[in-house]
């Protein structure tokens, strides 16, 4: 019995710490892994998901439409701040880095100077259930829920729909796509206002779960650059894997040693990552196959 | 001397000119902007200038200036790394914090007596130029590249202040040094330099501002010389195509360590001397702000020129902290709505564009 509620307990705390890194790093892969912007402004898209959520909620919205209210927002707040700059930096992508800074400060700063220090959040929804002698949060397994139907929405977006076939050709050769008649310009704005809305929705689906302040998407950001470096550009390939092997690896830092080793163990992954496979393990993955 | 002249020194042999001569007339030189006696008349007299300033203000504006000048040093490296070689690094903040800890161990164990603080500076210096040897070898001979250098390098800052901010517990120390966490270190000696009938400690007053603007001469001087003598030239070679400097012959790999190196103990140049002004640092000195923070003092400036990375660097912060005075809430918003507006409409920064400016209305200048 011990042993059955051990292993539950180190399950429950890797599904956990799989969600939020699969939640956390779906609009950064989009942004970044596909596209190449480095978004530093991720964790304010993140945060603007997450207010728009608590706000709808608020006002009366059931949550999951207050969460995809979030998602919208924040979505087209990325299309507009595309049109605005980042249109403007494609070929520039270091400058991208400086851009999107001055912007995460605009949004943390404006946040804080509007709406104040702190915002009265919504409280985790769906109790706690008991399993194996433990209690959970049940919201937790929703959210892991949460994690894996992303995963199958994006394939099918990005795969089994024409406008996925735009924006994967766009995005490989815009020259080629462009020739063929692809409206590019239009596809990367689409394209980047996905990954802002992906971005608000890991907000919105973490609402209930965390204090509401202007700098909470500095909670988010420096992981999910983690997953996604790991990952490589391709989510499925990519991120989802380099989410679950950074999880095992949290996970058990964590029941080890405690949070911040759990943090410097993800950390330092990376940088052995990097080295070891420079094109992520997508890119590892893909030179494999092709031997 | 013209610049035919420079030219010809640089070609001729090594016997027909001493070798002074030849590093002098790198002062200037394709690499750097300025040249002419208009221009270092200029320069000249922009130091004699901040050199009687402290002369006429208070101490209180003087020590601030000090700390202006404390952060040069690691924009001026990173203009080396990025501007100059086009490696981005995000991490400079590392090799600031492991000298500034550095110094505050040092010191503390063996106290300030005979100059030691100078040599616990330069040992310092040292141990982060050691460090940034080591994660460059280890990145550039991995062939990192792109942004991902952006990516390890931050990964490393961050893997510093992650753990500098648990050593909050007693038995994290070294000798008398506690680490002390999140709370930072502090009670470390500030500078002293041993003198005739008594050591003078430099703490941020006029002393201290003059030793500092002397060593940011110095490194001025002293880059523009590196970066005008083939090293540099190879390492903007490197900037606009690595592989074609390869294909002439050159070890990218090594020009590329040597760089970053020299950012990173110009980095910890600037944590050690900043943990003795303060006689503090604290791990967020490492964090993801700190870090960001010489990347947009170089853009602003403008990174592909060293004399533009410094001044773009003290105007940001002079500028920053009258806003934050004068606009106390408001100006995060307006520092990121300037950074905005540079990436956009000054993409090689505010700085160099006006002396690029400048110099096509005096017809002089690169």
């Amino acid at each position: 019995m011990d042993v059955v509620s051990t292993v539950f307990s180190f399950a429950y705390q890797f599904g956990d710490a799989f969600a939020f890194l699969v939640i956390s790093a779906a609009g950064l892969a989009v942004i970044f892994g596909m596209m190449g912007v480095i978004n530093l402004a991720h964790g304010e898209f993140i945060m603007c998901g997450a207010y728009v959520t608590v706000a709808a909620s608020r006002i009366g919205a059931p949550l999951p439409l207050a969460i995809l209210c979030g998602a919208l927002v924040a979505g087209l707040v990325g299309m507009a701040v595309e049109r605005l700059v980042i249109r403007r930096l494609y070929h520039r992508p270091l400058d991208t880095i400086v851009a999107t800074w001055g912007m995460s400060l605009i949004a943390t700063q404006g946040t804080l100077i509007v709406l104040g220090s702190t915002m009265q959040g919504i409280g985790t929804p769906l109790g706690s259930v008991a399993i194996a002698g433990g209690a959970y949060s049940a919201y937790r397994l929703v959210l892991m829920a949460a994690a894996i139907a992303l995963l199958v929405g994006l394939w099918l977006l990005f795969y089994r729909t024409r406008w996925g076939v735009l924006a994967r050709a766009t995005i490989q050769a815009p020259h080629m796509a462009r020739a063929l008649g692809v409206e590019t310009g239009r596809v990367y704005g689409m394209t980047f206002g996905l990954g802002a809305a992906l971005a608000g929705l890991a907000g919105g689906l973490y609402a209930p779960t965390m204090t509401m302040v202007p700098t909470m998407g500095a909670t988010f950001i420096v992981e999910s650059f983690v997953t996604v470096v790991v990952g490589g550009a391709d989510i499925f390939l990519g991120a989802a894997p380099a989410a679950a092997i950074l999880a095992v690896i949290r996970a058990g830092l964590t029941a080890w040693q405690g949070q911040l080793f759990g943090q410097i163990g993800l950390l330092l992954a990376v940088i052995v990552v990097i080295r070891l496979m420079p094109g992520g393990l997508s890119g590892w993955l893909a030179a494999r196959a092709r031997r | 001397m013209s610049a035919q002249d420079a030219d010809l020194i640089d070609a001729a042999p090594v016997a027909r000119s001493s070798l002074l001569r030849i590093w002098l007339g790198r002062l200037e030189g394709p690499q750097t902007f300025g040249r002419g006696p208009a221009f270092w008349a200029v320069a000249a007299l922009v130091v004699v200038g901040a050199a009687v300033w402290p002369l006429f203000t208070d101490g209180y504006t003087v020590g601030n200036a000090a700390y202006f000048m404390v952060w040069t040093f690691m924009a001026m490296g990173l203009g080396v790394v990025w501007g100059y070689c086009g490696a981005l690094s995000f991490g400079q903040t590392a090799f600031f914090g492991v000298a500034g800890y550095s110094y505050g161990v040092l010191t503390i164990n063996i106290g300030d007596a005979y100059g030691f603080t100078l040599v616990a500076l330069a040992l310092s210096v040292v141990i982060a130029a050691l460090v940034a040897a080591v994660i460059g070898y280890f990145m550039f001979f991995g062939r990192i590249k792109g942004v991902f250098v952006g990516i390890v390098t931050l990964s490393v800052t961050l893997v510093f202040e992650t753990f500098m901010a648990q050593t909050a517990a007693p038995q994290w120390r070294i000798g008398d040094a506690r680490l002390n966490g999140f709370n930072g270190m502090s009670g470390m000696p500030p500078l002293t330099v041993p003198w005739f009938g008594g050591d003078v400690v430099l703490y941020p007053d006029p002393p201290l501002f003059w030793v500092l603007l002397g060593l940011n001469v110095l490194v001025w001087l002293g880059l523009r010389m590196a970066l005008n003598a083939p090293f540099g030239n190879v390492l903007v070679a490197i900037r606009e195509n690595p592989e074609r400097a390869e294909m002439l012959g050159y070890d990218v790999r090594v020009y590329q360590v040597i760089a970053f190196t020299l950012g990173g103990a110009l980095a910890g140049l600037s944590g050690a001397l900043y943990t003795a002004w303060g006689q503090y640092i604290t791990p967020s000195s490492m964090g993801l702000t700190a870090a960001a923070l010489p990347i947009v003092w170089v853009a602003v400036g403008g990174r592909s020129d060293i004399t533009a990375t410094l001044l773009g660097t003290l105007l940001v912060l002079a500028g920053f902290q009258t806003l934050t005075i004068y606009g106390s809430q408001y100006a995060l918003v307006v520092m990121g709505a300037l950074l905005l507006l540079v990436v956009l409409a000054a993409p090689q920064g505010v700085v160099l564009g006006a002396m690029r400016l400048l110099a096509r209305l005096g017809g002089r200048g690169r």
